[in-house]
């Protein structure tokens, strides 16, 4: 057996390896803020009831119509992402050029209706949504056994993230929207439709958050709270990354699971807090966070 | 005698609640290169952002090939063939140089190829893979008129290009500048140096205090230099 500072080495990194599943859903949330942060300029309060949102049409799309977890997978992301372009239209589109303030009120305040709407459909107890057949039992890793769930999340949460950096940092598309974050009046006065640019972005973005419900509605059941509860941690997880950085976003959020995993082992007091503390420190001592650039 | 490409008529603009521009009147023709002159403040980088539909209030008339461009947006403004170089240059931190040459879409065909930018501008081929900020100022200034030699845009409104670079750099915005003329593309200009203003215009517009105040064929500059010393306080 590993044995390190006298602690049994492979119970740490099975807490570490089940801290970088709920790393992989603050990598794929935070992503989706980072990008809509970095062009729109909107505290986009609403991410964690979009992402609840995604889980509850997954839900809808089995129950109602039979369609399973892989259709779904791409299905509730366009629908959503939809609702979040109409949103984009009417209503966030009005406030861009106020205070960022406006923004996250205005967020903020659609993040309660959806939430209370779900909870008014589905109370509080949360609807169970089970693990798609060929992705059920467990896999060996050697140190541990892992959920075969478990392990698709984070490797599929990781590609999309990658993905992601890959077409803001390598294609024309992502240039285009680097150079709208930097100087959006410029940009649209070279013949590129920045509203619709914008409004196409926000969609994405909400429809990433939607993604990461659809696949956390096996690993925490479909509940109206879900988006409420990880939200705030992702708020974290954006502020020490920095604010719209999106390579920041995607390694701090697999790193705070990671970290989260191991407190949860060495001090699980201290597991629920210790996310908090990071971000505390790294206001104090790097303002613009770890990856950020400062202004 | 060639065709009217761009006609200001009773142009008015404001930011905000400073009305800048008081009626601004004049016509560039196709091919043509046509600078404004006037002093600090007088409204000539008001009126290449309000040509370029980038000043949120305006009035007036702005017609380009006889389309009415006044209540347009910018995008649209850039698909009928105007494009800007503007004064800071606005060249991308996030983007290299390449990214910043590719970026605006290419709006009609006849623009250069990047084989044909990088022969004006061979500095722009050696830095291709640099970050568009860390170039010298006179490289920023080669990125942001090669950016849009690109397009296809017919009409190029060049906003001081040459303001606070060296003169070897500036002989060569010169050069550039006599060699896309000769390709058929019309230029607006902004100028604050008009000795060099002379080297590359066909005729000058002087503006004070927001309207057009005077018209000047540049091989008149030589008998009005006493009239010009004046207008602009030099």
């Amino acid at each position: 057996m590993l044995m390190v500072f006298g602690y049994n080495l492979g119970p740490i990194l099975g807490q570490g390896v089940l801290g970088v599943v709920n790393g992989a859903f603050y990598a794929l949330l935070s992503l989706g803020l980072a990008v809509i942060f970095g062009l729109l300029n909107i505290i986009n309060f609403a991410h964690g009831a979009l992402y609840m949102l995604g889980a509850v049409v997954a839900w809808f799309l089995l129950n109602y119509l039979g369609i399973g977890y892989w259709p779904s997978l791409f299905i509730a992301p366009v629908i959503v992402g939809a609702f979040g372009v109409l949103l984009e239209r009417t209503m966030i589109s009005k406030l861009y050029k106020l205070d960022h303030l406006y923004g996250l009120l205005l967020t903020f305040g659609i993040a309660l209706i959806v939430e209370g709407l779900a909870r008014n459909q589905f109370g509080s107890s949360g609807l169970p949504y089970s693990v798609p057949e060929s992705l059920r039992g467990a896999t060996r890793l050697g140190f541990m056994i892992m959920p075969t769930y478990r392990l698709w999340v984070v490797v599929a949460s990781f590609v999309i993230c990658i993905t992601t950096w890959l077409v803001l940092e390598k294609t024309p598309i992502g240039a285009t929207l680097r150079a709208a974050t930097e100087n959006a009046a410029l940009v649209q006065s070279f013949g590129v439709n920045v509203p619709r640019l914008v409004m196409l972005t926000y969609g994405a973005g909400v429809a990433l958050a939607a993604l990461a419900g659809v696949m956390a509605a096996p690993v925490y059941s479909v509940n109206p709270n879900m988006g409420s509860d990880v939200i705030i941690v992702v708020f974290a997880v954006v502020v020490i990354g920095g604010m719209g950085s999106i390579l920041g976003s995607i390694l701090t959020g697999f790193g705070l699971g990671l970290l989260e995993g191991f407190t949860k082992f060495l001090y699980p007091e201290a597991s629920g807090v210790v996310v908090f503390v990071l971000m505390i420190v790294v206001l104090l001592t790097r303002p613009a966070g770890l990856f950020g650039k400062a202004s | 005698m060639a065709d009217t490409m761009l006609e200001v008529r009773g142009l008015n603009a404001w930011y905000g609640e400073s009305h800048i521009l008081h009626g601004v009147d004049f016509d560039v023709k196709e091919g043509e290169v046509v600078t404004l002159l006037g002093r600090n403040g007088a409204g000539k980088t008001t009126t290449m952002k309000s040509i370029m539909g980038l000043v949120g209030q305006r009035a007036g008339s702005v017609k380009f090939k006889g389309t009415e461009t006044v209540d347009l947006r910018s995008d649209r403004i850039a698909h009928l063939g105007i494009a800007i170089c503007p004064e800071e240059r606005g060249i991308f931190a996030s983007l290299n140089v390449t990214e910043n040459l590719m970026l605006p879409p290419i709006v009609a065909p006849g623009g250069l190829s990047v084989a044909e930018i990088h022969d004006l501008f061979p500095n722009l081929k050696e830095r291709a893979g640099s970050q568009g900020t860390k170039l010298s100022g006179g490289e920023q200034q080669m990125l942001a008129i090669g950016r849009i030699l690109r397009t296809g845009a017919k009409l190029l409104l060049l906003d001081e290009p040459t303001e606070g670079l060296a003169p070897v750099i500036v002989q060569q915005i010169g050069r550039t500048i006599r060699a896309i003329k000769e390709r058929g593309f019309t230029v607006l200009l902004v100028e604050q140096n008009f000795h060099f203003a002379a080297t590359v215009a066909d005729r000058h517009y002087v503006m004070d205090h927001g309207v057009v105040v005077d018209q000047i064929k540049n091989s008149e500059l030589a008998s009005n230099m006493e009239k010009l010393h004046d207008y602009l306080g030099v």
